[in-house]
């Protein structure tokens, strides 16, 4: 059953295929160019899960959604993985929170460390006693001279917590493996239930770099439930603090960029830079993080025209300020040595894994929710999509130049003309037994929320994915046979959250 | 004789730590910053020395001697080396092997400690060091030669002192050579970018920082002070072959000397703050050069001789 970005359907038209039946249209339409957006459980009643696979479809601009049950007798199905390796966290996380075996799956292992959803046995006894990484067999390798270097989970400096398991031999990795899940704090049964006001604080919270992309995806989602028309002063606010939002994490990944590589001034410059963008959103929202702007309905606080003012006009300087240090940055030759051939990924490797945002557009997949997907203001104001085709480390931080740019630019072009009219509208109750989806471009890529609702019209399952969840499994395959010294700097390039895998 | 080797001592402890903190004032300044005092490094030092060691089960001796041994000979090479106006205490011929040694005394020890941690990253720096060290000896050997060459004689004190005939009329396109490549070996054994990266804090990329994670309170601060010390004395090896200043003036000869020092400690805050790190992959290529530049200094230097 077919929708479109921010629309909602009744959960009996979507239709209930056989396992079998489901596995196979899945994997056709990804083989057809379509793509695994999100697979996921909700709970069935006592009869057991019924699971649901969201895909993009490549020349509609539109979402499929199909569905499945697995009974609570036989909790079990064959897995996807095998034939589509974009599944394999998705399947990993289904058996974690419902306790269902994908059957065959190549690399069955816990996500983030919880008991099940329905309450039943887990499939890994004792799961909330273990410790992460604790007993968990890691990929091991055997040889003389293939050593083991284990790296987290507590990190020298500031970074979240997260555990990277090395494979070496000599300075070339063979194979990482990355085990996340320390952050797990249950933000999805958190956002189960009716209270709207808790729920978009909390989707605020999901990964705090990106308060206003998935606070938006949060609101669009009640929205779409509640049949809210946004007003259009709104959208266009909300789109301008999530271009923002972008602008602080690309130019202080940029200047984090620098900073790995040894190249110090640029590193002090970005990071000045992205303090200027946070101050604008600050301006706006009255948080430096852009928290507490967006609710469902609209957005809490309106622009004037001296602040519209006072906004083009330092984006302008800014924008000239950034000119010159990206170019400072991108014309050094021994920086660009750094950069250039680190952390590949071909085009096809990414198609494969699923990779999103800057990540896969740096390896030329055109993907970019704002054009796909577009919906509210990205109908009426394009932007042009930003791409490099090398897939290394400086393919992603020259896409990361480019949207800023082009951020810039846009913000520039809508703010003048923000429409007139109020900034919110009054939410009325949700929609009962739906299914509703919206997708946002983060300043990381696709961010999707998913809210299925009961007879009461309150949200029985809430599916939050980050598009961190995508591109963790990238991080890993693009440094295998790299040297163990350009880590930290490709890790850098994708810079991925770890809460927002964790939820 | 025992009065002047305290008294080198003395000049040499007091001034090394002040060159670091220069570093970092011009990276700082090149980077819009104000940067830390001047006098950061003693303050960094006095903080150390006044906190204890911590030692984990498995550390054995050798971990506890390392910065000992590690500091005790920064100080005995220092004792060969002239610095201006001051004469070496200790001078004979063939005492740049000695230098050599010794230094390779204290890195030895240095990848023992970190081998004796038995982490797997200061085993991972350990294995870097001792790597590039292979590389970066060679070339400092082959710089030894040619100077000992251009000098007829086997001591540091005869190459560098202010009676030393080596001088840029004479020798100009051999000692060019020995400068450029004695200034690549001088940025690899003291850690400095673009081969190593004394400001990160990315284990997975340090080579000498790596090897000092798990030294804590005075055994860190003889570390520190061992690089410092470290530093003066490749420094005050290079100063003198650039300026070869030779007067009877003891006054001008020892602000040479400093000027020369502050001006060596700019230039590599410059080229710190003006290119990044290679990878690393890529550091035994620069070492080769070097070893390149100084064979082709010592090829110079037999043909005019």
């Amino acid at each position: 059953m077919g929708l479109f970005n921010g629309g909602n359907i009744a959960l009996t038209d979507i239709p209930v295929l056989t396992s079998d039946e489901f596995r196979g249209e899945v994997v056709r339409h990804c083989q057809s160019g379509d793509r695994l957006v999100n697979l996921f459980g909700s709970s069935d009643g006592p009869q057991g899960v019924r699971l649901f696979a969201v895909l993009g479809l490549e020349d509609e601009g539109g979402l499929l959604v199909l569905s499945t049950r697995v009974l609570a007798g036989s909790p079990s199905y064959r897995s996807i993985t095998r034939d589509l390796p974009a599944a394999h966290l998705f399947e990993r996380e289904i058996a974690e929170q419902w306790a269902i075996l994908p059957e065959g799956h190549p690399w069955l292992k816990p996500v983030r460390y919880h008991v099940n959803y329905r309450g039943v046995a887990d499939i890994w006894p004792e799961i909330e006693r273990r410790s992460i990484p604790g007993v968990y067999p890691f990929y091991a390798m055997d040889g003389d001279e293939v050593h083991e270097v284990g790296v987290g989970p507590v990190h020298a400096g500031i970074i979240e917590p997260g555990h990277f398991r090395f494979q070496c031999h000599g300075e070339n990795i063979l194979h990482l493996e990355i085990q996340l899940g320390y952050q797990h704090r249950g933000i999805e049964p958190m956002l189960c239930g009716r209270d709207l006001k808790r729920g978009v604080l909390l989707s605020e919270s999901i990964a705090g770099d990106t308060s206003i992309g998935h606070s938006l995806a949060f609101c669009e989602v009640v929205e779409s439930l509640a049949g809210v028309m946004v007003p259009p002063r709104a959208q266009a606010i909300r789109v301008a603090a999530l271009e923002l939002e972008r602008l602080v994490n690309h130019v202080g990944d940029l200047g984090a960029l620098g900073m790995d590589a040894g190249f110090l001034p640029t590193s002090a410059y970005f990071g000045r830079m992205r303090g200027d963008y946070l101050n604008l959103l600050l301006a706006l929202t009255g948080n430096r993080f852009g928290k507490g702007l967006c609710r469902p309905g609209g957005v809490v606080f309106d622009m004037d025209a001296g602040m519209v003012d006072e906004f083009c006009y330092k984006l302008k300087c800014y924008k000239k300020e950034f000119d010159d240090v990206s170019g400072l940055l991108f014309s050094r030759p021994s920086v660009l040595a750094r950069f250039e051939g680190v952390g590949v990924i071909a085009m096809e490797e990414a198609k494969i894994l699923g990779l999103v945002g800057p990540v896969a557009r740096a390896s030329q997949l055109e993907q970019d929710v704002r054009i796909e997907y577009s919906s509210g203001m990205w109908q009426y104001y394009h932007i042009p999509i930003s791409l490099s085709a090398t897939g290394d480390v400086l393919a992603r931080a020259l896409v990361r130049r480019q949207e800023v740019l082009r951020s810039i630019e846009f913000l520039l072009k809508i703010l003048p003309g923000l429409p007139k009219g109020p900034v919110s509208a009054p939410v009325g109750p949700m929609k009962a037994d739906s299914f509703a989806v919206s997708m946002v471009e983060g300043w990381r890529g696709e961010i999707m929320h998913v809210g299925i609702t009961d007879d009461q019209g309150s949200f029985t399952r809430y599916k939050v994915k980050d598009p961190s969840f995508h591109n963790w499994f990238g991080l890993a395959q693009a440094m295998r046979g790299q040297e163990i010294s350009d880590f930290p700097l490709c890790n850098k390039s994708f810079n991925l959250s770890y809460c927002g895998h964790d939820l | 004789m025992i009065l002047s080797i305290f008294f080198h001592w003395f000049f040499v402890c007091l001034t090394a730590p002040f060159f670091l903190g220069v570093i970092g004032r011009v990276k700082a300044f090149a980077s819009g910053k104000v940067g830390p005092p001047l006098l950061q490094p003693y303050f960094d030092l006095g903080k150390l020395f006044r906190k204890r060691s911590i030692y984990s089960r498995n550390m054995t001796w050798v971990f506890r001697l390392a910065p000992a041994v590690t500091f005790a000979a920064m100080l005995a090479v220092s004792l060969l080396v002239p610095f201006g106006a001051l004469k070496a205490p200790v001078q004979f011929e063939g005492d740049i092997l000695l230098i050599v040694g010794v230094l390779a005394l204290s890195r030895f020890f240095m990848i023992a400690a970190a081998m004796d941690t038995g982490f797997s990253m200061e085993g991972m720096g350990a294995s870097r060091e001792a790597f590039f060290a292979c590389l970066s000896e060679v070339a400092l050997f082959m710089n030894f030669i040619t100077l000992a060459l251009l000098a007829h004689s086997l001591s540091l004190s005869r190459m560098l002192g202010a009676d030393s005939p080596v001088s840029w009329n004479l020798l100009g396109p051999a000692l060019l050579l020995v400068v450029a490549s004695f200034f690549i070996v001088f940025l690899a054994e003291n850690c400095r970018i673009p081969i190593d990266d004394p400001d990160t804090h990315l284990e997975l990329t340090m080579i000498h920082e790596v090897m000092l994670l798990e030294h804590g309170g005075v055994d860190l601060a003889y570390m520190f002070y061992a690089a410092a010390v470290k530093f003066f004395i490749f420094a005050a090896i290079l100063v003198p072959i650039i300026l070869p200043v030779q007067t009877e003036y003891l006054c001008v000869r020892m602000m040479s000397f400093l000027g020369g020092m502050l001006g060596l400690s700019v230039l590599v805050g410059i080229v710190e703050s003006s290119m990044a790190r290679i990878r690393l992959d890529r550091v035994r290529n620069l070492l080769l050069i070097s070893f390149a530049l100084a064979f082709f200094g010592l090829i110079v230097a037999l043909w005019r001789g």
